[in-house]
């Protein structure tokens, strides 16, 4: 281990703290609504208070229960969507990229794909 | 080398994932990378990854998991390439810069594939998961390196 490999740490230690700050700031949207995105395209939008299980596609099955998000059921191999953490009104994501289905949160039925990379 | 590497990517499907957080894991076959790159040249380190990442990916993943990889991998090893020629630099710098770029170069794949840019949340703590593998890889492969690159 040498000076420059500190140095190196520590830059990207600031980086990851910056990114943090930033994505702080700007927010995680706050919400009561989940809204599925599945290949960039709305698929729907349910209400956080309302307890009830959604089968996405044929691919996925994501359940609200006492206004938290949970995905169920996916069909893909590395089965990490089930395993990300559960998401609420507070914000967050789960995302299950095989089959390219995203969960967010999302106020009052605001369009989700404004926040989505433009096509 | 390809069979370790091989071997490595296997025995990590294995273990549990020791982070608690989906999609973090060690890069141990990383390691064959960063030896390969020190001991003999990025080519051979570059044909080596190819085939590990192409037969793990069949043997255990899928193209998904193979379009990560590759983009993941290739990127990393650009970087340690570039990171090499940094005077001052040891194999453990070299290691992490590898680490962090392996995952940045998954979270924009991941970005295309599903077109969200929230994704992008993920990145302080896939620098810091980088970070701290890289250092990892570093500190066993600086080891490796100098006790093997003399028989060689």
């Amino acid at each position: 281990m040498k000076k420059k490999d500190l140095i190196l740490i520590g830059i990207i230690l600031l980086a990851a703290a910056a990114c943090w700050a930033g994505f702080r700031m700007f927010g995680d949207q706050k919400g009561n609504m989940l809204v599925i995105t599945v290949d960039g395209e709305v698929y729907g939008t349910y209400d956080l208070s309302v307890d009830q299980e959604i089968v996405i596609g044929s691919t996925n099955r994501c359940e609200i229960k006492d206004g938290v998000v949970r995905m169920t059921e996916a069909d893909c191999p590395d089965q990490l969507c089930r395993k990300q953490k559960s998401i609420d009104a507070s914000g967050g994501t789960i995302v299950c990229l095989p089959n390219k289905v995203v969960l967010e949160i999302s106020q009052d039925g605001k369009d989700a794909q404004a926040d989505t990379i433009a096509q | 080398m390809a069979a370790i590497a091989i071997i490595f990517g296997y025995i990590e499907t294995l273990l549990p994932i020791f982070t608690g957080i989906p999609g973090i894991k060690l890069g141990l076959a990383n390691l064959v990378t960063v030896f390969m790159l020190y001991v003999f040249t990025w080519k051979e380190a570059a044909v080596i990854a190819t085939i590990r990442i192409l037969v793990i990916g069949f043997l255990f993943g899928s193209l998904f998991s193979i379009l990560f990889s590759l983009a993941g991998g290739y990127l990393s090893l650009m970087v340690m390439v570039w990171m090499k020629k940094v005077p001052g630099l040891s194999v453990i710098g070299v290691s992490i810069a590898g680490g962090v770029f392996h995952n940045i170069g998954q979270i924009l794949v991941a970005a295309l594939v599903v077109e969200n840019i929230k994704l992008f949340y993920y990145v302080p703590v896939l620098l810091v998961a980088g970070l701290v593998t890289g250092l990892l890889i570093g500190i066993v492969g600086q080891m490796l390196i100098r006790r093997l690159k003399p028989l060689l």
